[in-house]
């Protein structure tokens, strides 16, 4: 065989794929398919429609404990709810389209890439409540329009912002750490609306079979993840055993699945 | 410039790619070939740290894949053209790959040119496209980065017979232009006119490799296929030169090189209308290499390629 030149690369003047370039792929890839798209558009959508029907009731029956926090609330649950399917998607799609191939051949530090889907989850989280307060100012405005009594504001900053802001990443990020787990969209969509809606159940019947200060109690209060978020809406109220709840919580349903998950796209054979 | 030292993995107990050892020069095309499950796809998407090898280490231009910065600027990768969102349109997965690569926009439309997809057709989603189409797609894709190398697999596979031969003067002159060229095929023909180099493998392991000639000289011995006006005088005349003659079709195959026969005829004096390497051909030498490790019908070896004007 001949020794032919240039059998080395010269990499001296290619600089590394920087973060900020695969945060940009990342969110672009958010809604740059038809799928992803359509999600962040009926989260739009559908929030509208909740305030609409909201503004209805609360003009037409005339409701005098009306606030600013009435409106983002309803814009919240919306949100809440199609976030996290927003976040599976970000991680699943690689998989289940297989695009995972050629993400992995431009970027193989994998671990890189898991980062930027995060950060943009997070972004996306963080606008989600811009969008909930701005609706809510706006709706709020033309129930005070329409002659309603109204409350601009009636809570704590923390409790409306930061506890809301918090409390939408948490929940962004347990779908984000289901997603890592299955790799697979269907499955993490079921076991994480299963997660909000069983498990909740669950911890009642629990609760109501061995009583209110039994053991299961006593435990549950360092599992129940809902329960500890739910919290977040009284952020400025929370004991220290209230976040120590939040943070263990957390750490069973966000940072295990998380870690598992991480390890599995790290070493995983991309196919 | 890509270098796979004693290269295997495993699954489980099964061996898809066995000590695999071979390089791939630059400024030239090297031609993987092999038989269906050969592990041709195993050991590119091993080369790119896509699939973590088992034992044994695969490095480009002196760097593991891993370590290579903005991998995308110096190696070209396809492994599989339908490794794509099908719902993002041609363009936007171009523009995708161009923006993790840092390369300007106007990058996405000088390849899609390159591989001839239309504007109208760069607009469509990947869903809708054709499997040809996703292949100039995929295609387009490695080349974006201008890289040094290109990994290729199945390249051809779903192209029309002029995409194929546009692909081959493609690969070709980016192989004389100084870039390293490894495409994989279980098409020989495929690969014969363009391959500097080929490696065969079959059933994980490597069973022959080197230039066409070197591989034909341990192809066994020549065989020609001749037609004449007098196959029947002809065929006297080799035989009494001790050759052994069959007929095959229209005319005769010798066990002997093509001058023999031309030698042969010439002192026969019959006229020749067609004479050509008709023997243990390459085909042939593949065939028998990988024999044990073929399925009981190889139909894809069998069948003419698409381009197959020029076999
Ligand atoms: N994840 C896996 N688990 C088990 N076996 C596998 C796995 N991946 C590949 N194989 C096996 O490894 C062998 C080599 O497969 P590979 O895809 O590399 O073949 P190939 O040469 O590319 O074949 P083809 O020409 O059909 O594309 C096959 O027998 C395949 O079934
Ligand atoms: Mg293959």
């Amino acid at each position: 065989m001949t020794t032919a030149p240039a059998i080395h690369l010269d990499v001296t003047n290619t600089d590394p794929v920087p973060l900020s370039r695969l945060l940009r792929v990342e969110f672009r890839k958010s809604y740059d398919t038809r799928a992803g798209f359509w999600l962040l558009f009926s989260i739009g959508v559908i929030t509208l429609i909740a305030e609409v029907i909201t503004l209805i009731v609360a003009i037409t029956q005339d409701l005098d404990n009306v606030s600013l926090g009435t409106f983002t609330a309803v814009a919240a649950v919306v949100t809440s709810f199609l976030l996290p399917v927003l976040a599976i998607m970000l991680v699943t799609t690689e998989w289940t389209q297989r695009s995972a191939m050629v993400t992995f051949s431009l970027e193989s530090r994998r671990s890189r890439v898991v980062w930027s889907k995060l950060l943009v989850a997070f972004v996306l989280s963080l606008a989600s409540v811009v969008f909930a307060i701005v609706v809510g100012v706006v709706c709020n405005a033309i129930f005070a329009a329409a002659g309603g009594t109204t409350e601009w504001w009636n809570q704590d900053v923390r409790d409306g912002v930061i506890g809301f802001v918090i409390s939408q990443s948490l929940g962004m990020l347990v779908g984000f750490a289901f997603a890592a787990l299955f790799l697979n969209t269907a499955a993490a969509i079921v076991v994480y609306f299963a997660f909000s809606f069983i498990v909740p159940t669950l911890f009642e019947v629990g609760t109501a079979v061995f009583g209110e200060h039994s053991w299961f109690a006593d435990l549950r209060k360092w599992i129940d993840f809902n329960t500890a978020q739910n919290k977040l809406f009284e952020l400025s109220t929370m004991s220290g055993a209230d976040w120590a709840h939040l943070v263990v919580s957390s750490l069973i349903w966000v940072g295990i699945p998380l870690v598992f998950g991480l390890r599995r796209i790290l070493r995983a054979e991309v196919k | 410039m890509i270098k796979v030292e004693g290269l295997t993995r495993k699954y489980g107990s099964f061996t898809a790619v066995d000590d695999v050892s071979f390089t791939c020069q630059p400024g030239r095309v090297t031609g993987f070939l092999g038989p269906n499950g050969a592990g041709k796809t195993t050991t590119m998407r091993v080369m790119v740290g896509l699939t973590p090898a088992t034992k044994g280490q695969v490095t480009i231009g002196g760097l593991r894949y891993h370590d290579i910065p903005n991998p995308g600027r110096h190696v070209g990768v396809l492994l599989d053209a339908s490794a794509q969102h099908g719902g993002r349109t041609g363009r936007e997965v171009l523009t995708i790959g161009a923006m993790t690569m840092g390369l300007p926009d106007s990058r996405v439309d000088e390849m899609l040119d390159l591989v001839s997809l239309t504007a109208s057709e760069a607009k469509r989603r990947l869903r809708h496209y054709s499997l040809g189409m996703k292949q100039r797609l995929g295609i387009a894709h490695a080349l974006l980065g201008d890289p040094q190398v290109l990994i290729l697999d199945e390249p051809a596979n779903g192209l029309d017979p002029a995409g194929i031969r546009w692909m081959r003067g493609l690969l070709k002159s980016y192989a004389d232009r100084g870039g390293t060229v490894l495409l994989s095929s279980h098409l020989l023909h495929e690969v014969e006119q363009i391959a500097d180099e080929m490696i065969l493998i079959g059933r994980g392991k490597i069973v022959a490799q080197g230039d066409r000639a070197s591989l034909l000289a341990g192809a066994g011995p020549a065989q020609t296929l001749v037609t004449s006006l007098d196959n029947e005088v002809l065929s006297t005349a080799l035989k009494e030169a001790g050759h052994v003659v069959e007929s095959a079709g229209q005319g005769l195959c010798v066990h002997a090189p093509a001058v023999e026969v031309g030698r042969a005829a010439l002192s026969a004096q019959v006229v020749l209308t067609d004479l050509r390497d008709g023997g243990a051909g390459l085909e042939d030498l593949f065939l028998q290499l990988t024999a044990d490790t073929q399925r009981e019908t190889p139909p894809d070896l069998a069948a003419p390629t698409p381009g197959g004007t020029i076999a």
